[in-house]
């Protein structure tokens, strides 16, 4: 690409820029501009132009008014509620699984092998985790069938597994090891010193964790919360293996609509939905942003 | 002071139990439900981990994947590296640029992006190859995020501006320069990413399915629905084949300790943890 683009540049950059090695320098990044602008960014511009062009051709909003919907609006709601919750709990018990990291020797094998793990957990989704959880929880799964033969029915008001409350609980398989992620610098940024201050000043342990460790976790907290969100309200793999009933969520909406025929006729329909889900993560992202640059500010 | 210590202990041990629990049953569970045998009382069994090589659905879409996994690595660095090195070297302006666009990936989650790039994909199948390897190009943005982070980390960690001149001055062209003087000198750099790279590639669902190409994914979902113990056999052993992966890089990163600075430990989350790593991922 490069070689076939050359003398083409040269020849017209010579005579502008008297000789100087400009153009030939900015040539080397011409292969990844090329690249990114034909994956990544026509589509970004796919989806903008798209969303924007109305069924009969003409540049309109009917898209987004077809958002505007009940069933629409119920899936955005229920991916709302599922990534909220999930991603709550995720965040209180992933910071509590970071402390507990945190407490420990920072170089010792378990702290070690939990980041690994947590690595390695933390992008696990899909298809798979939805398996293990089946296998586990589902009615023929291993602790299903274990406190059945105990005389436990883990089921007792309906199967709840294979719906909403099913999916968050899944959801918490990866969100909790990326909590411990992202949240475990802000903790290793707790100096020992500050708690002895505290002490040696009279305060308790509630004091302690009142007034000095909360205030200076909490934006950290708050942020990783945030980003947690952004987590759960992207992932469709895991809600297209364990709902059976399509459109349940947003992912699984735009999904219902890029492959229906309803899908073809409206394809603008698709486009202004994932603009909004981008819109929202894209929210939620910058909130992130901006709460980690505050905590970075004592981090270090 | 020893009384709170005890407390905390115990609260410790309580956290990594449960966590413990909760993270590795599930695992053991799908273990567990591959070597059922058919009937109630059935003793256990391998068979459904003995079909998996003669379904041959599943056997493509292994072989399919790990190729989809090597391109992707391959391009990610062939693109990505020299890229990252130049502008370092010689366009530091457009430093800022080109980690915008390597993290964007991040902002636009991977079901929203793949109404974007559908249009793209029916082009080229229907101009040039509906080739199931094609999707490489996708997966190279979706592993752009952590490619960029580690290879960042690794270029940073050298001096490469005095390493590159030292080479020039001797004669070296730029290929020189690529493959014999900045590869040797961020091996675990260029491990990480291709690593994390494969990963998740190896992992990946929704373009995938979406674009209508079978890859492992696809296919264990399409094989559960005929035999259940066969797809969860190769989804633990496709699970422990990304344990396998990681672990070598925690591993090789651990170990490597080269250019006078210390790779952290931690190498294989060290991208993760400054980047939302499974906004992607999950997409996966």
């Amino acid at each position: 690409m490069t070689a076939a683009g050359n003398p083409a540049f040269n020849a017209a950059a010579r005579p502008l820029g008297g000789g100087r090695r400009l153009p030939l320098t900015w040539l080397g990044v011409v292969p990844f501009f090329i690249y990114v602008g034909i994956f990544l960014l026509l589509p970004t511009a796919i989806i903008l132009a798209g969303s924007l062009i109305g069924p009969d051709g003409s540049i309109s909003l009917s898209n987004f008014e077809g958002i505007n919907k009940p069933y629409m609006y119920k899936s955005f709601t229920n991916s709302i509620e599922i990534s909220t919750i999930s991603a709550v709990l995720g965040a209180i018990f992933g910071a509590l699984l970071a402390y507990a990291v945190a407490t420990g020797d920072p170089k010792g094998f378990l702290r070690r092998s939990v980041m690994s793990a947590a690595g390695v957990v933390a992008q696990f989704g899909g298809v798979t985790l939805t398996f293990a959880f089946v296998a586990t929880i589902g009615t023929e799964g291993f602790v299903y069938l274990w406190l059945q033969q105990h005389g436990i029915e883990m089921y007792p008001n309906g199967v709840w597994f294979f719906d909403l409350p099913g999916l968050t609980l899944i959801y918490l398989y990866f969100q909790i090891p990326l909590m411990v992620l992202v949240f475990i610098p802000a903790l290793d940024g707790i100096r020992p010193q500050w708690r002895e201050a505290t002490e040696s000043l009279g305060g308790n342990a509630w004091h302690y964790w009142r007034y000095v460790a909360g205030p200076l976790l909490f934006p950290s907290f708050l942020g990783c919360t945030l980003l947690l969100f952004a987590n759960a309200f992207s992932a469709y793999a895991t809600a297209a293996a364990l709902l059976t009933q399509g459109g349940v969520i947003a992912p699984l909406q735009v999904q219902a609509l890029l492959t229906s025929e309803t899908g073809s006729s409206a394809p603008g329909l698709a486009k202004a939905l994932a603009l909004a889900m981008v819109a929202v993560v894209l929210v939620v992202m910058s909130l992130y942003a901006l709460l980690q640059r505050r905590t970075s500010q004592w981090l270090r | 002071m020893s009384r709170r210590r005890i407390r905390l202990q115990a609260l410790r041990i309580a956290i990594f139990a449960l966590a413990a629990a909760f993270f590795l049953v599930p695992i053991g569970a799908m273990f567990e439900f591959s070597t059922r045998g058919i009937g109630v009382a059935s003793p256990r069994t391998l068979s459904a981990w003995a079909a998996i090589p003669s379904t041959p659905e599943l056997a493509t879409a292994i072989t399919v994947s790990l190729e989809l996994a090597l391109i992707t690595s391959l391009l990610m660095l062939g693109l990505l590296l020299p890229t990252m090195v130049w502008v370092r070297l010689r366009l530091p302006r457009l430093n800022r640029i080109v980690e915008f666009i390597c993290l964007m990936p991040l902002t636009v989650p991977a079901i929203a992006l793949v109404v974007g790039i559908k249009p793209l994909y029916i082009w080229i199948s229907l101009n040039f190859t509906d080739s199931i390897l094609t999707l490489s190009f996708a997966y190279l943005i979706l592993v752009l995020p952590y490619a960029y982070r580690s290879l960042d980390a690794g270029l940073a960690a050298i001096d490469l501006k005095t390493l590159t001149e030292a080479a020039r001055s001797l004669g070296a062209g730029w290929g020189t320069v690529m493959l014999r003087v900045v590869v040797p000198n961020m091996p675990a750099a260029i491990l990480n990413a291709s690593l994390l790279s494969a990963s998740l590639v190896l992992g990946e669902y929704t373009f995938a399915n979406l674009l209508n190409y079978e890859n492992l994914q696809v296919a264990i979902q399409y094989v559960s629905l005929v035999s259940a113990g066969t797809s969860i056999a190769v989804a633990v052993a496709s699970l422990l084949f990304a344990f396998v992966l990681l672990m070598i890089l925690s591993f090789a990163g651990s170990r490597r300790r080269r250019g006078g600075r210390v790779v952290p430990a931690e190498t294989p989350i060290a991208p993760v943890a400054t980047v939302p790593p499974s906004l992607l991922a999950e997409g996966s």
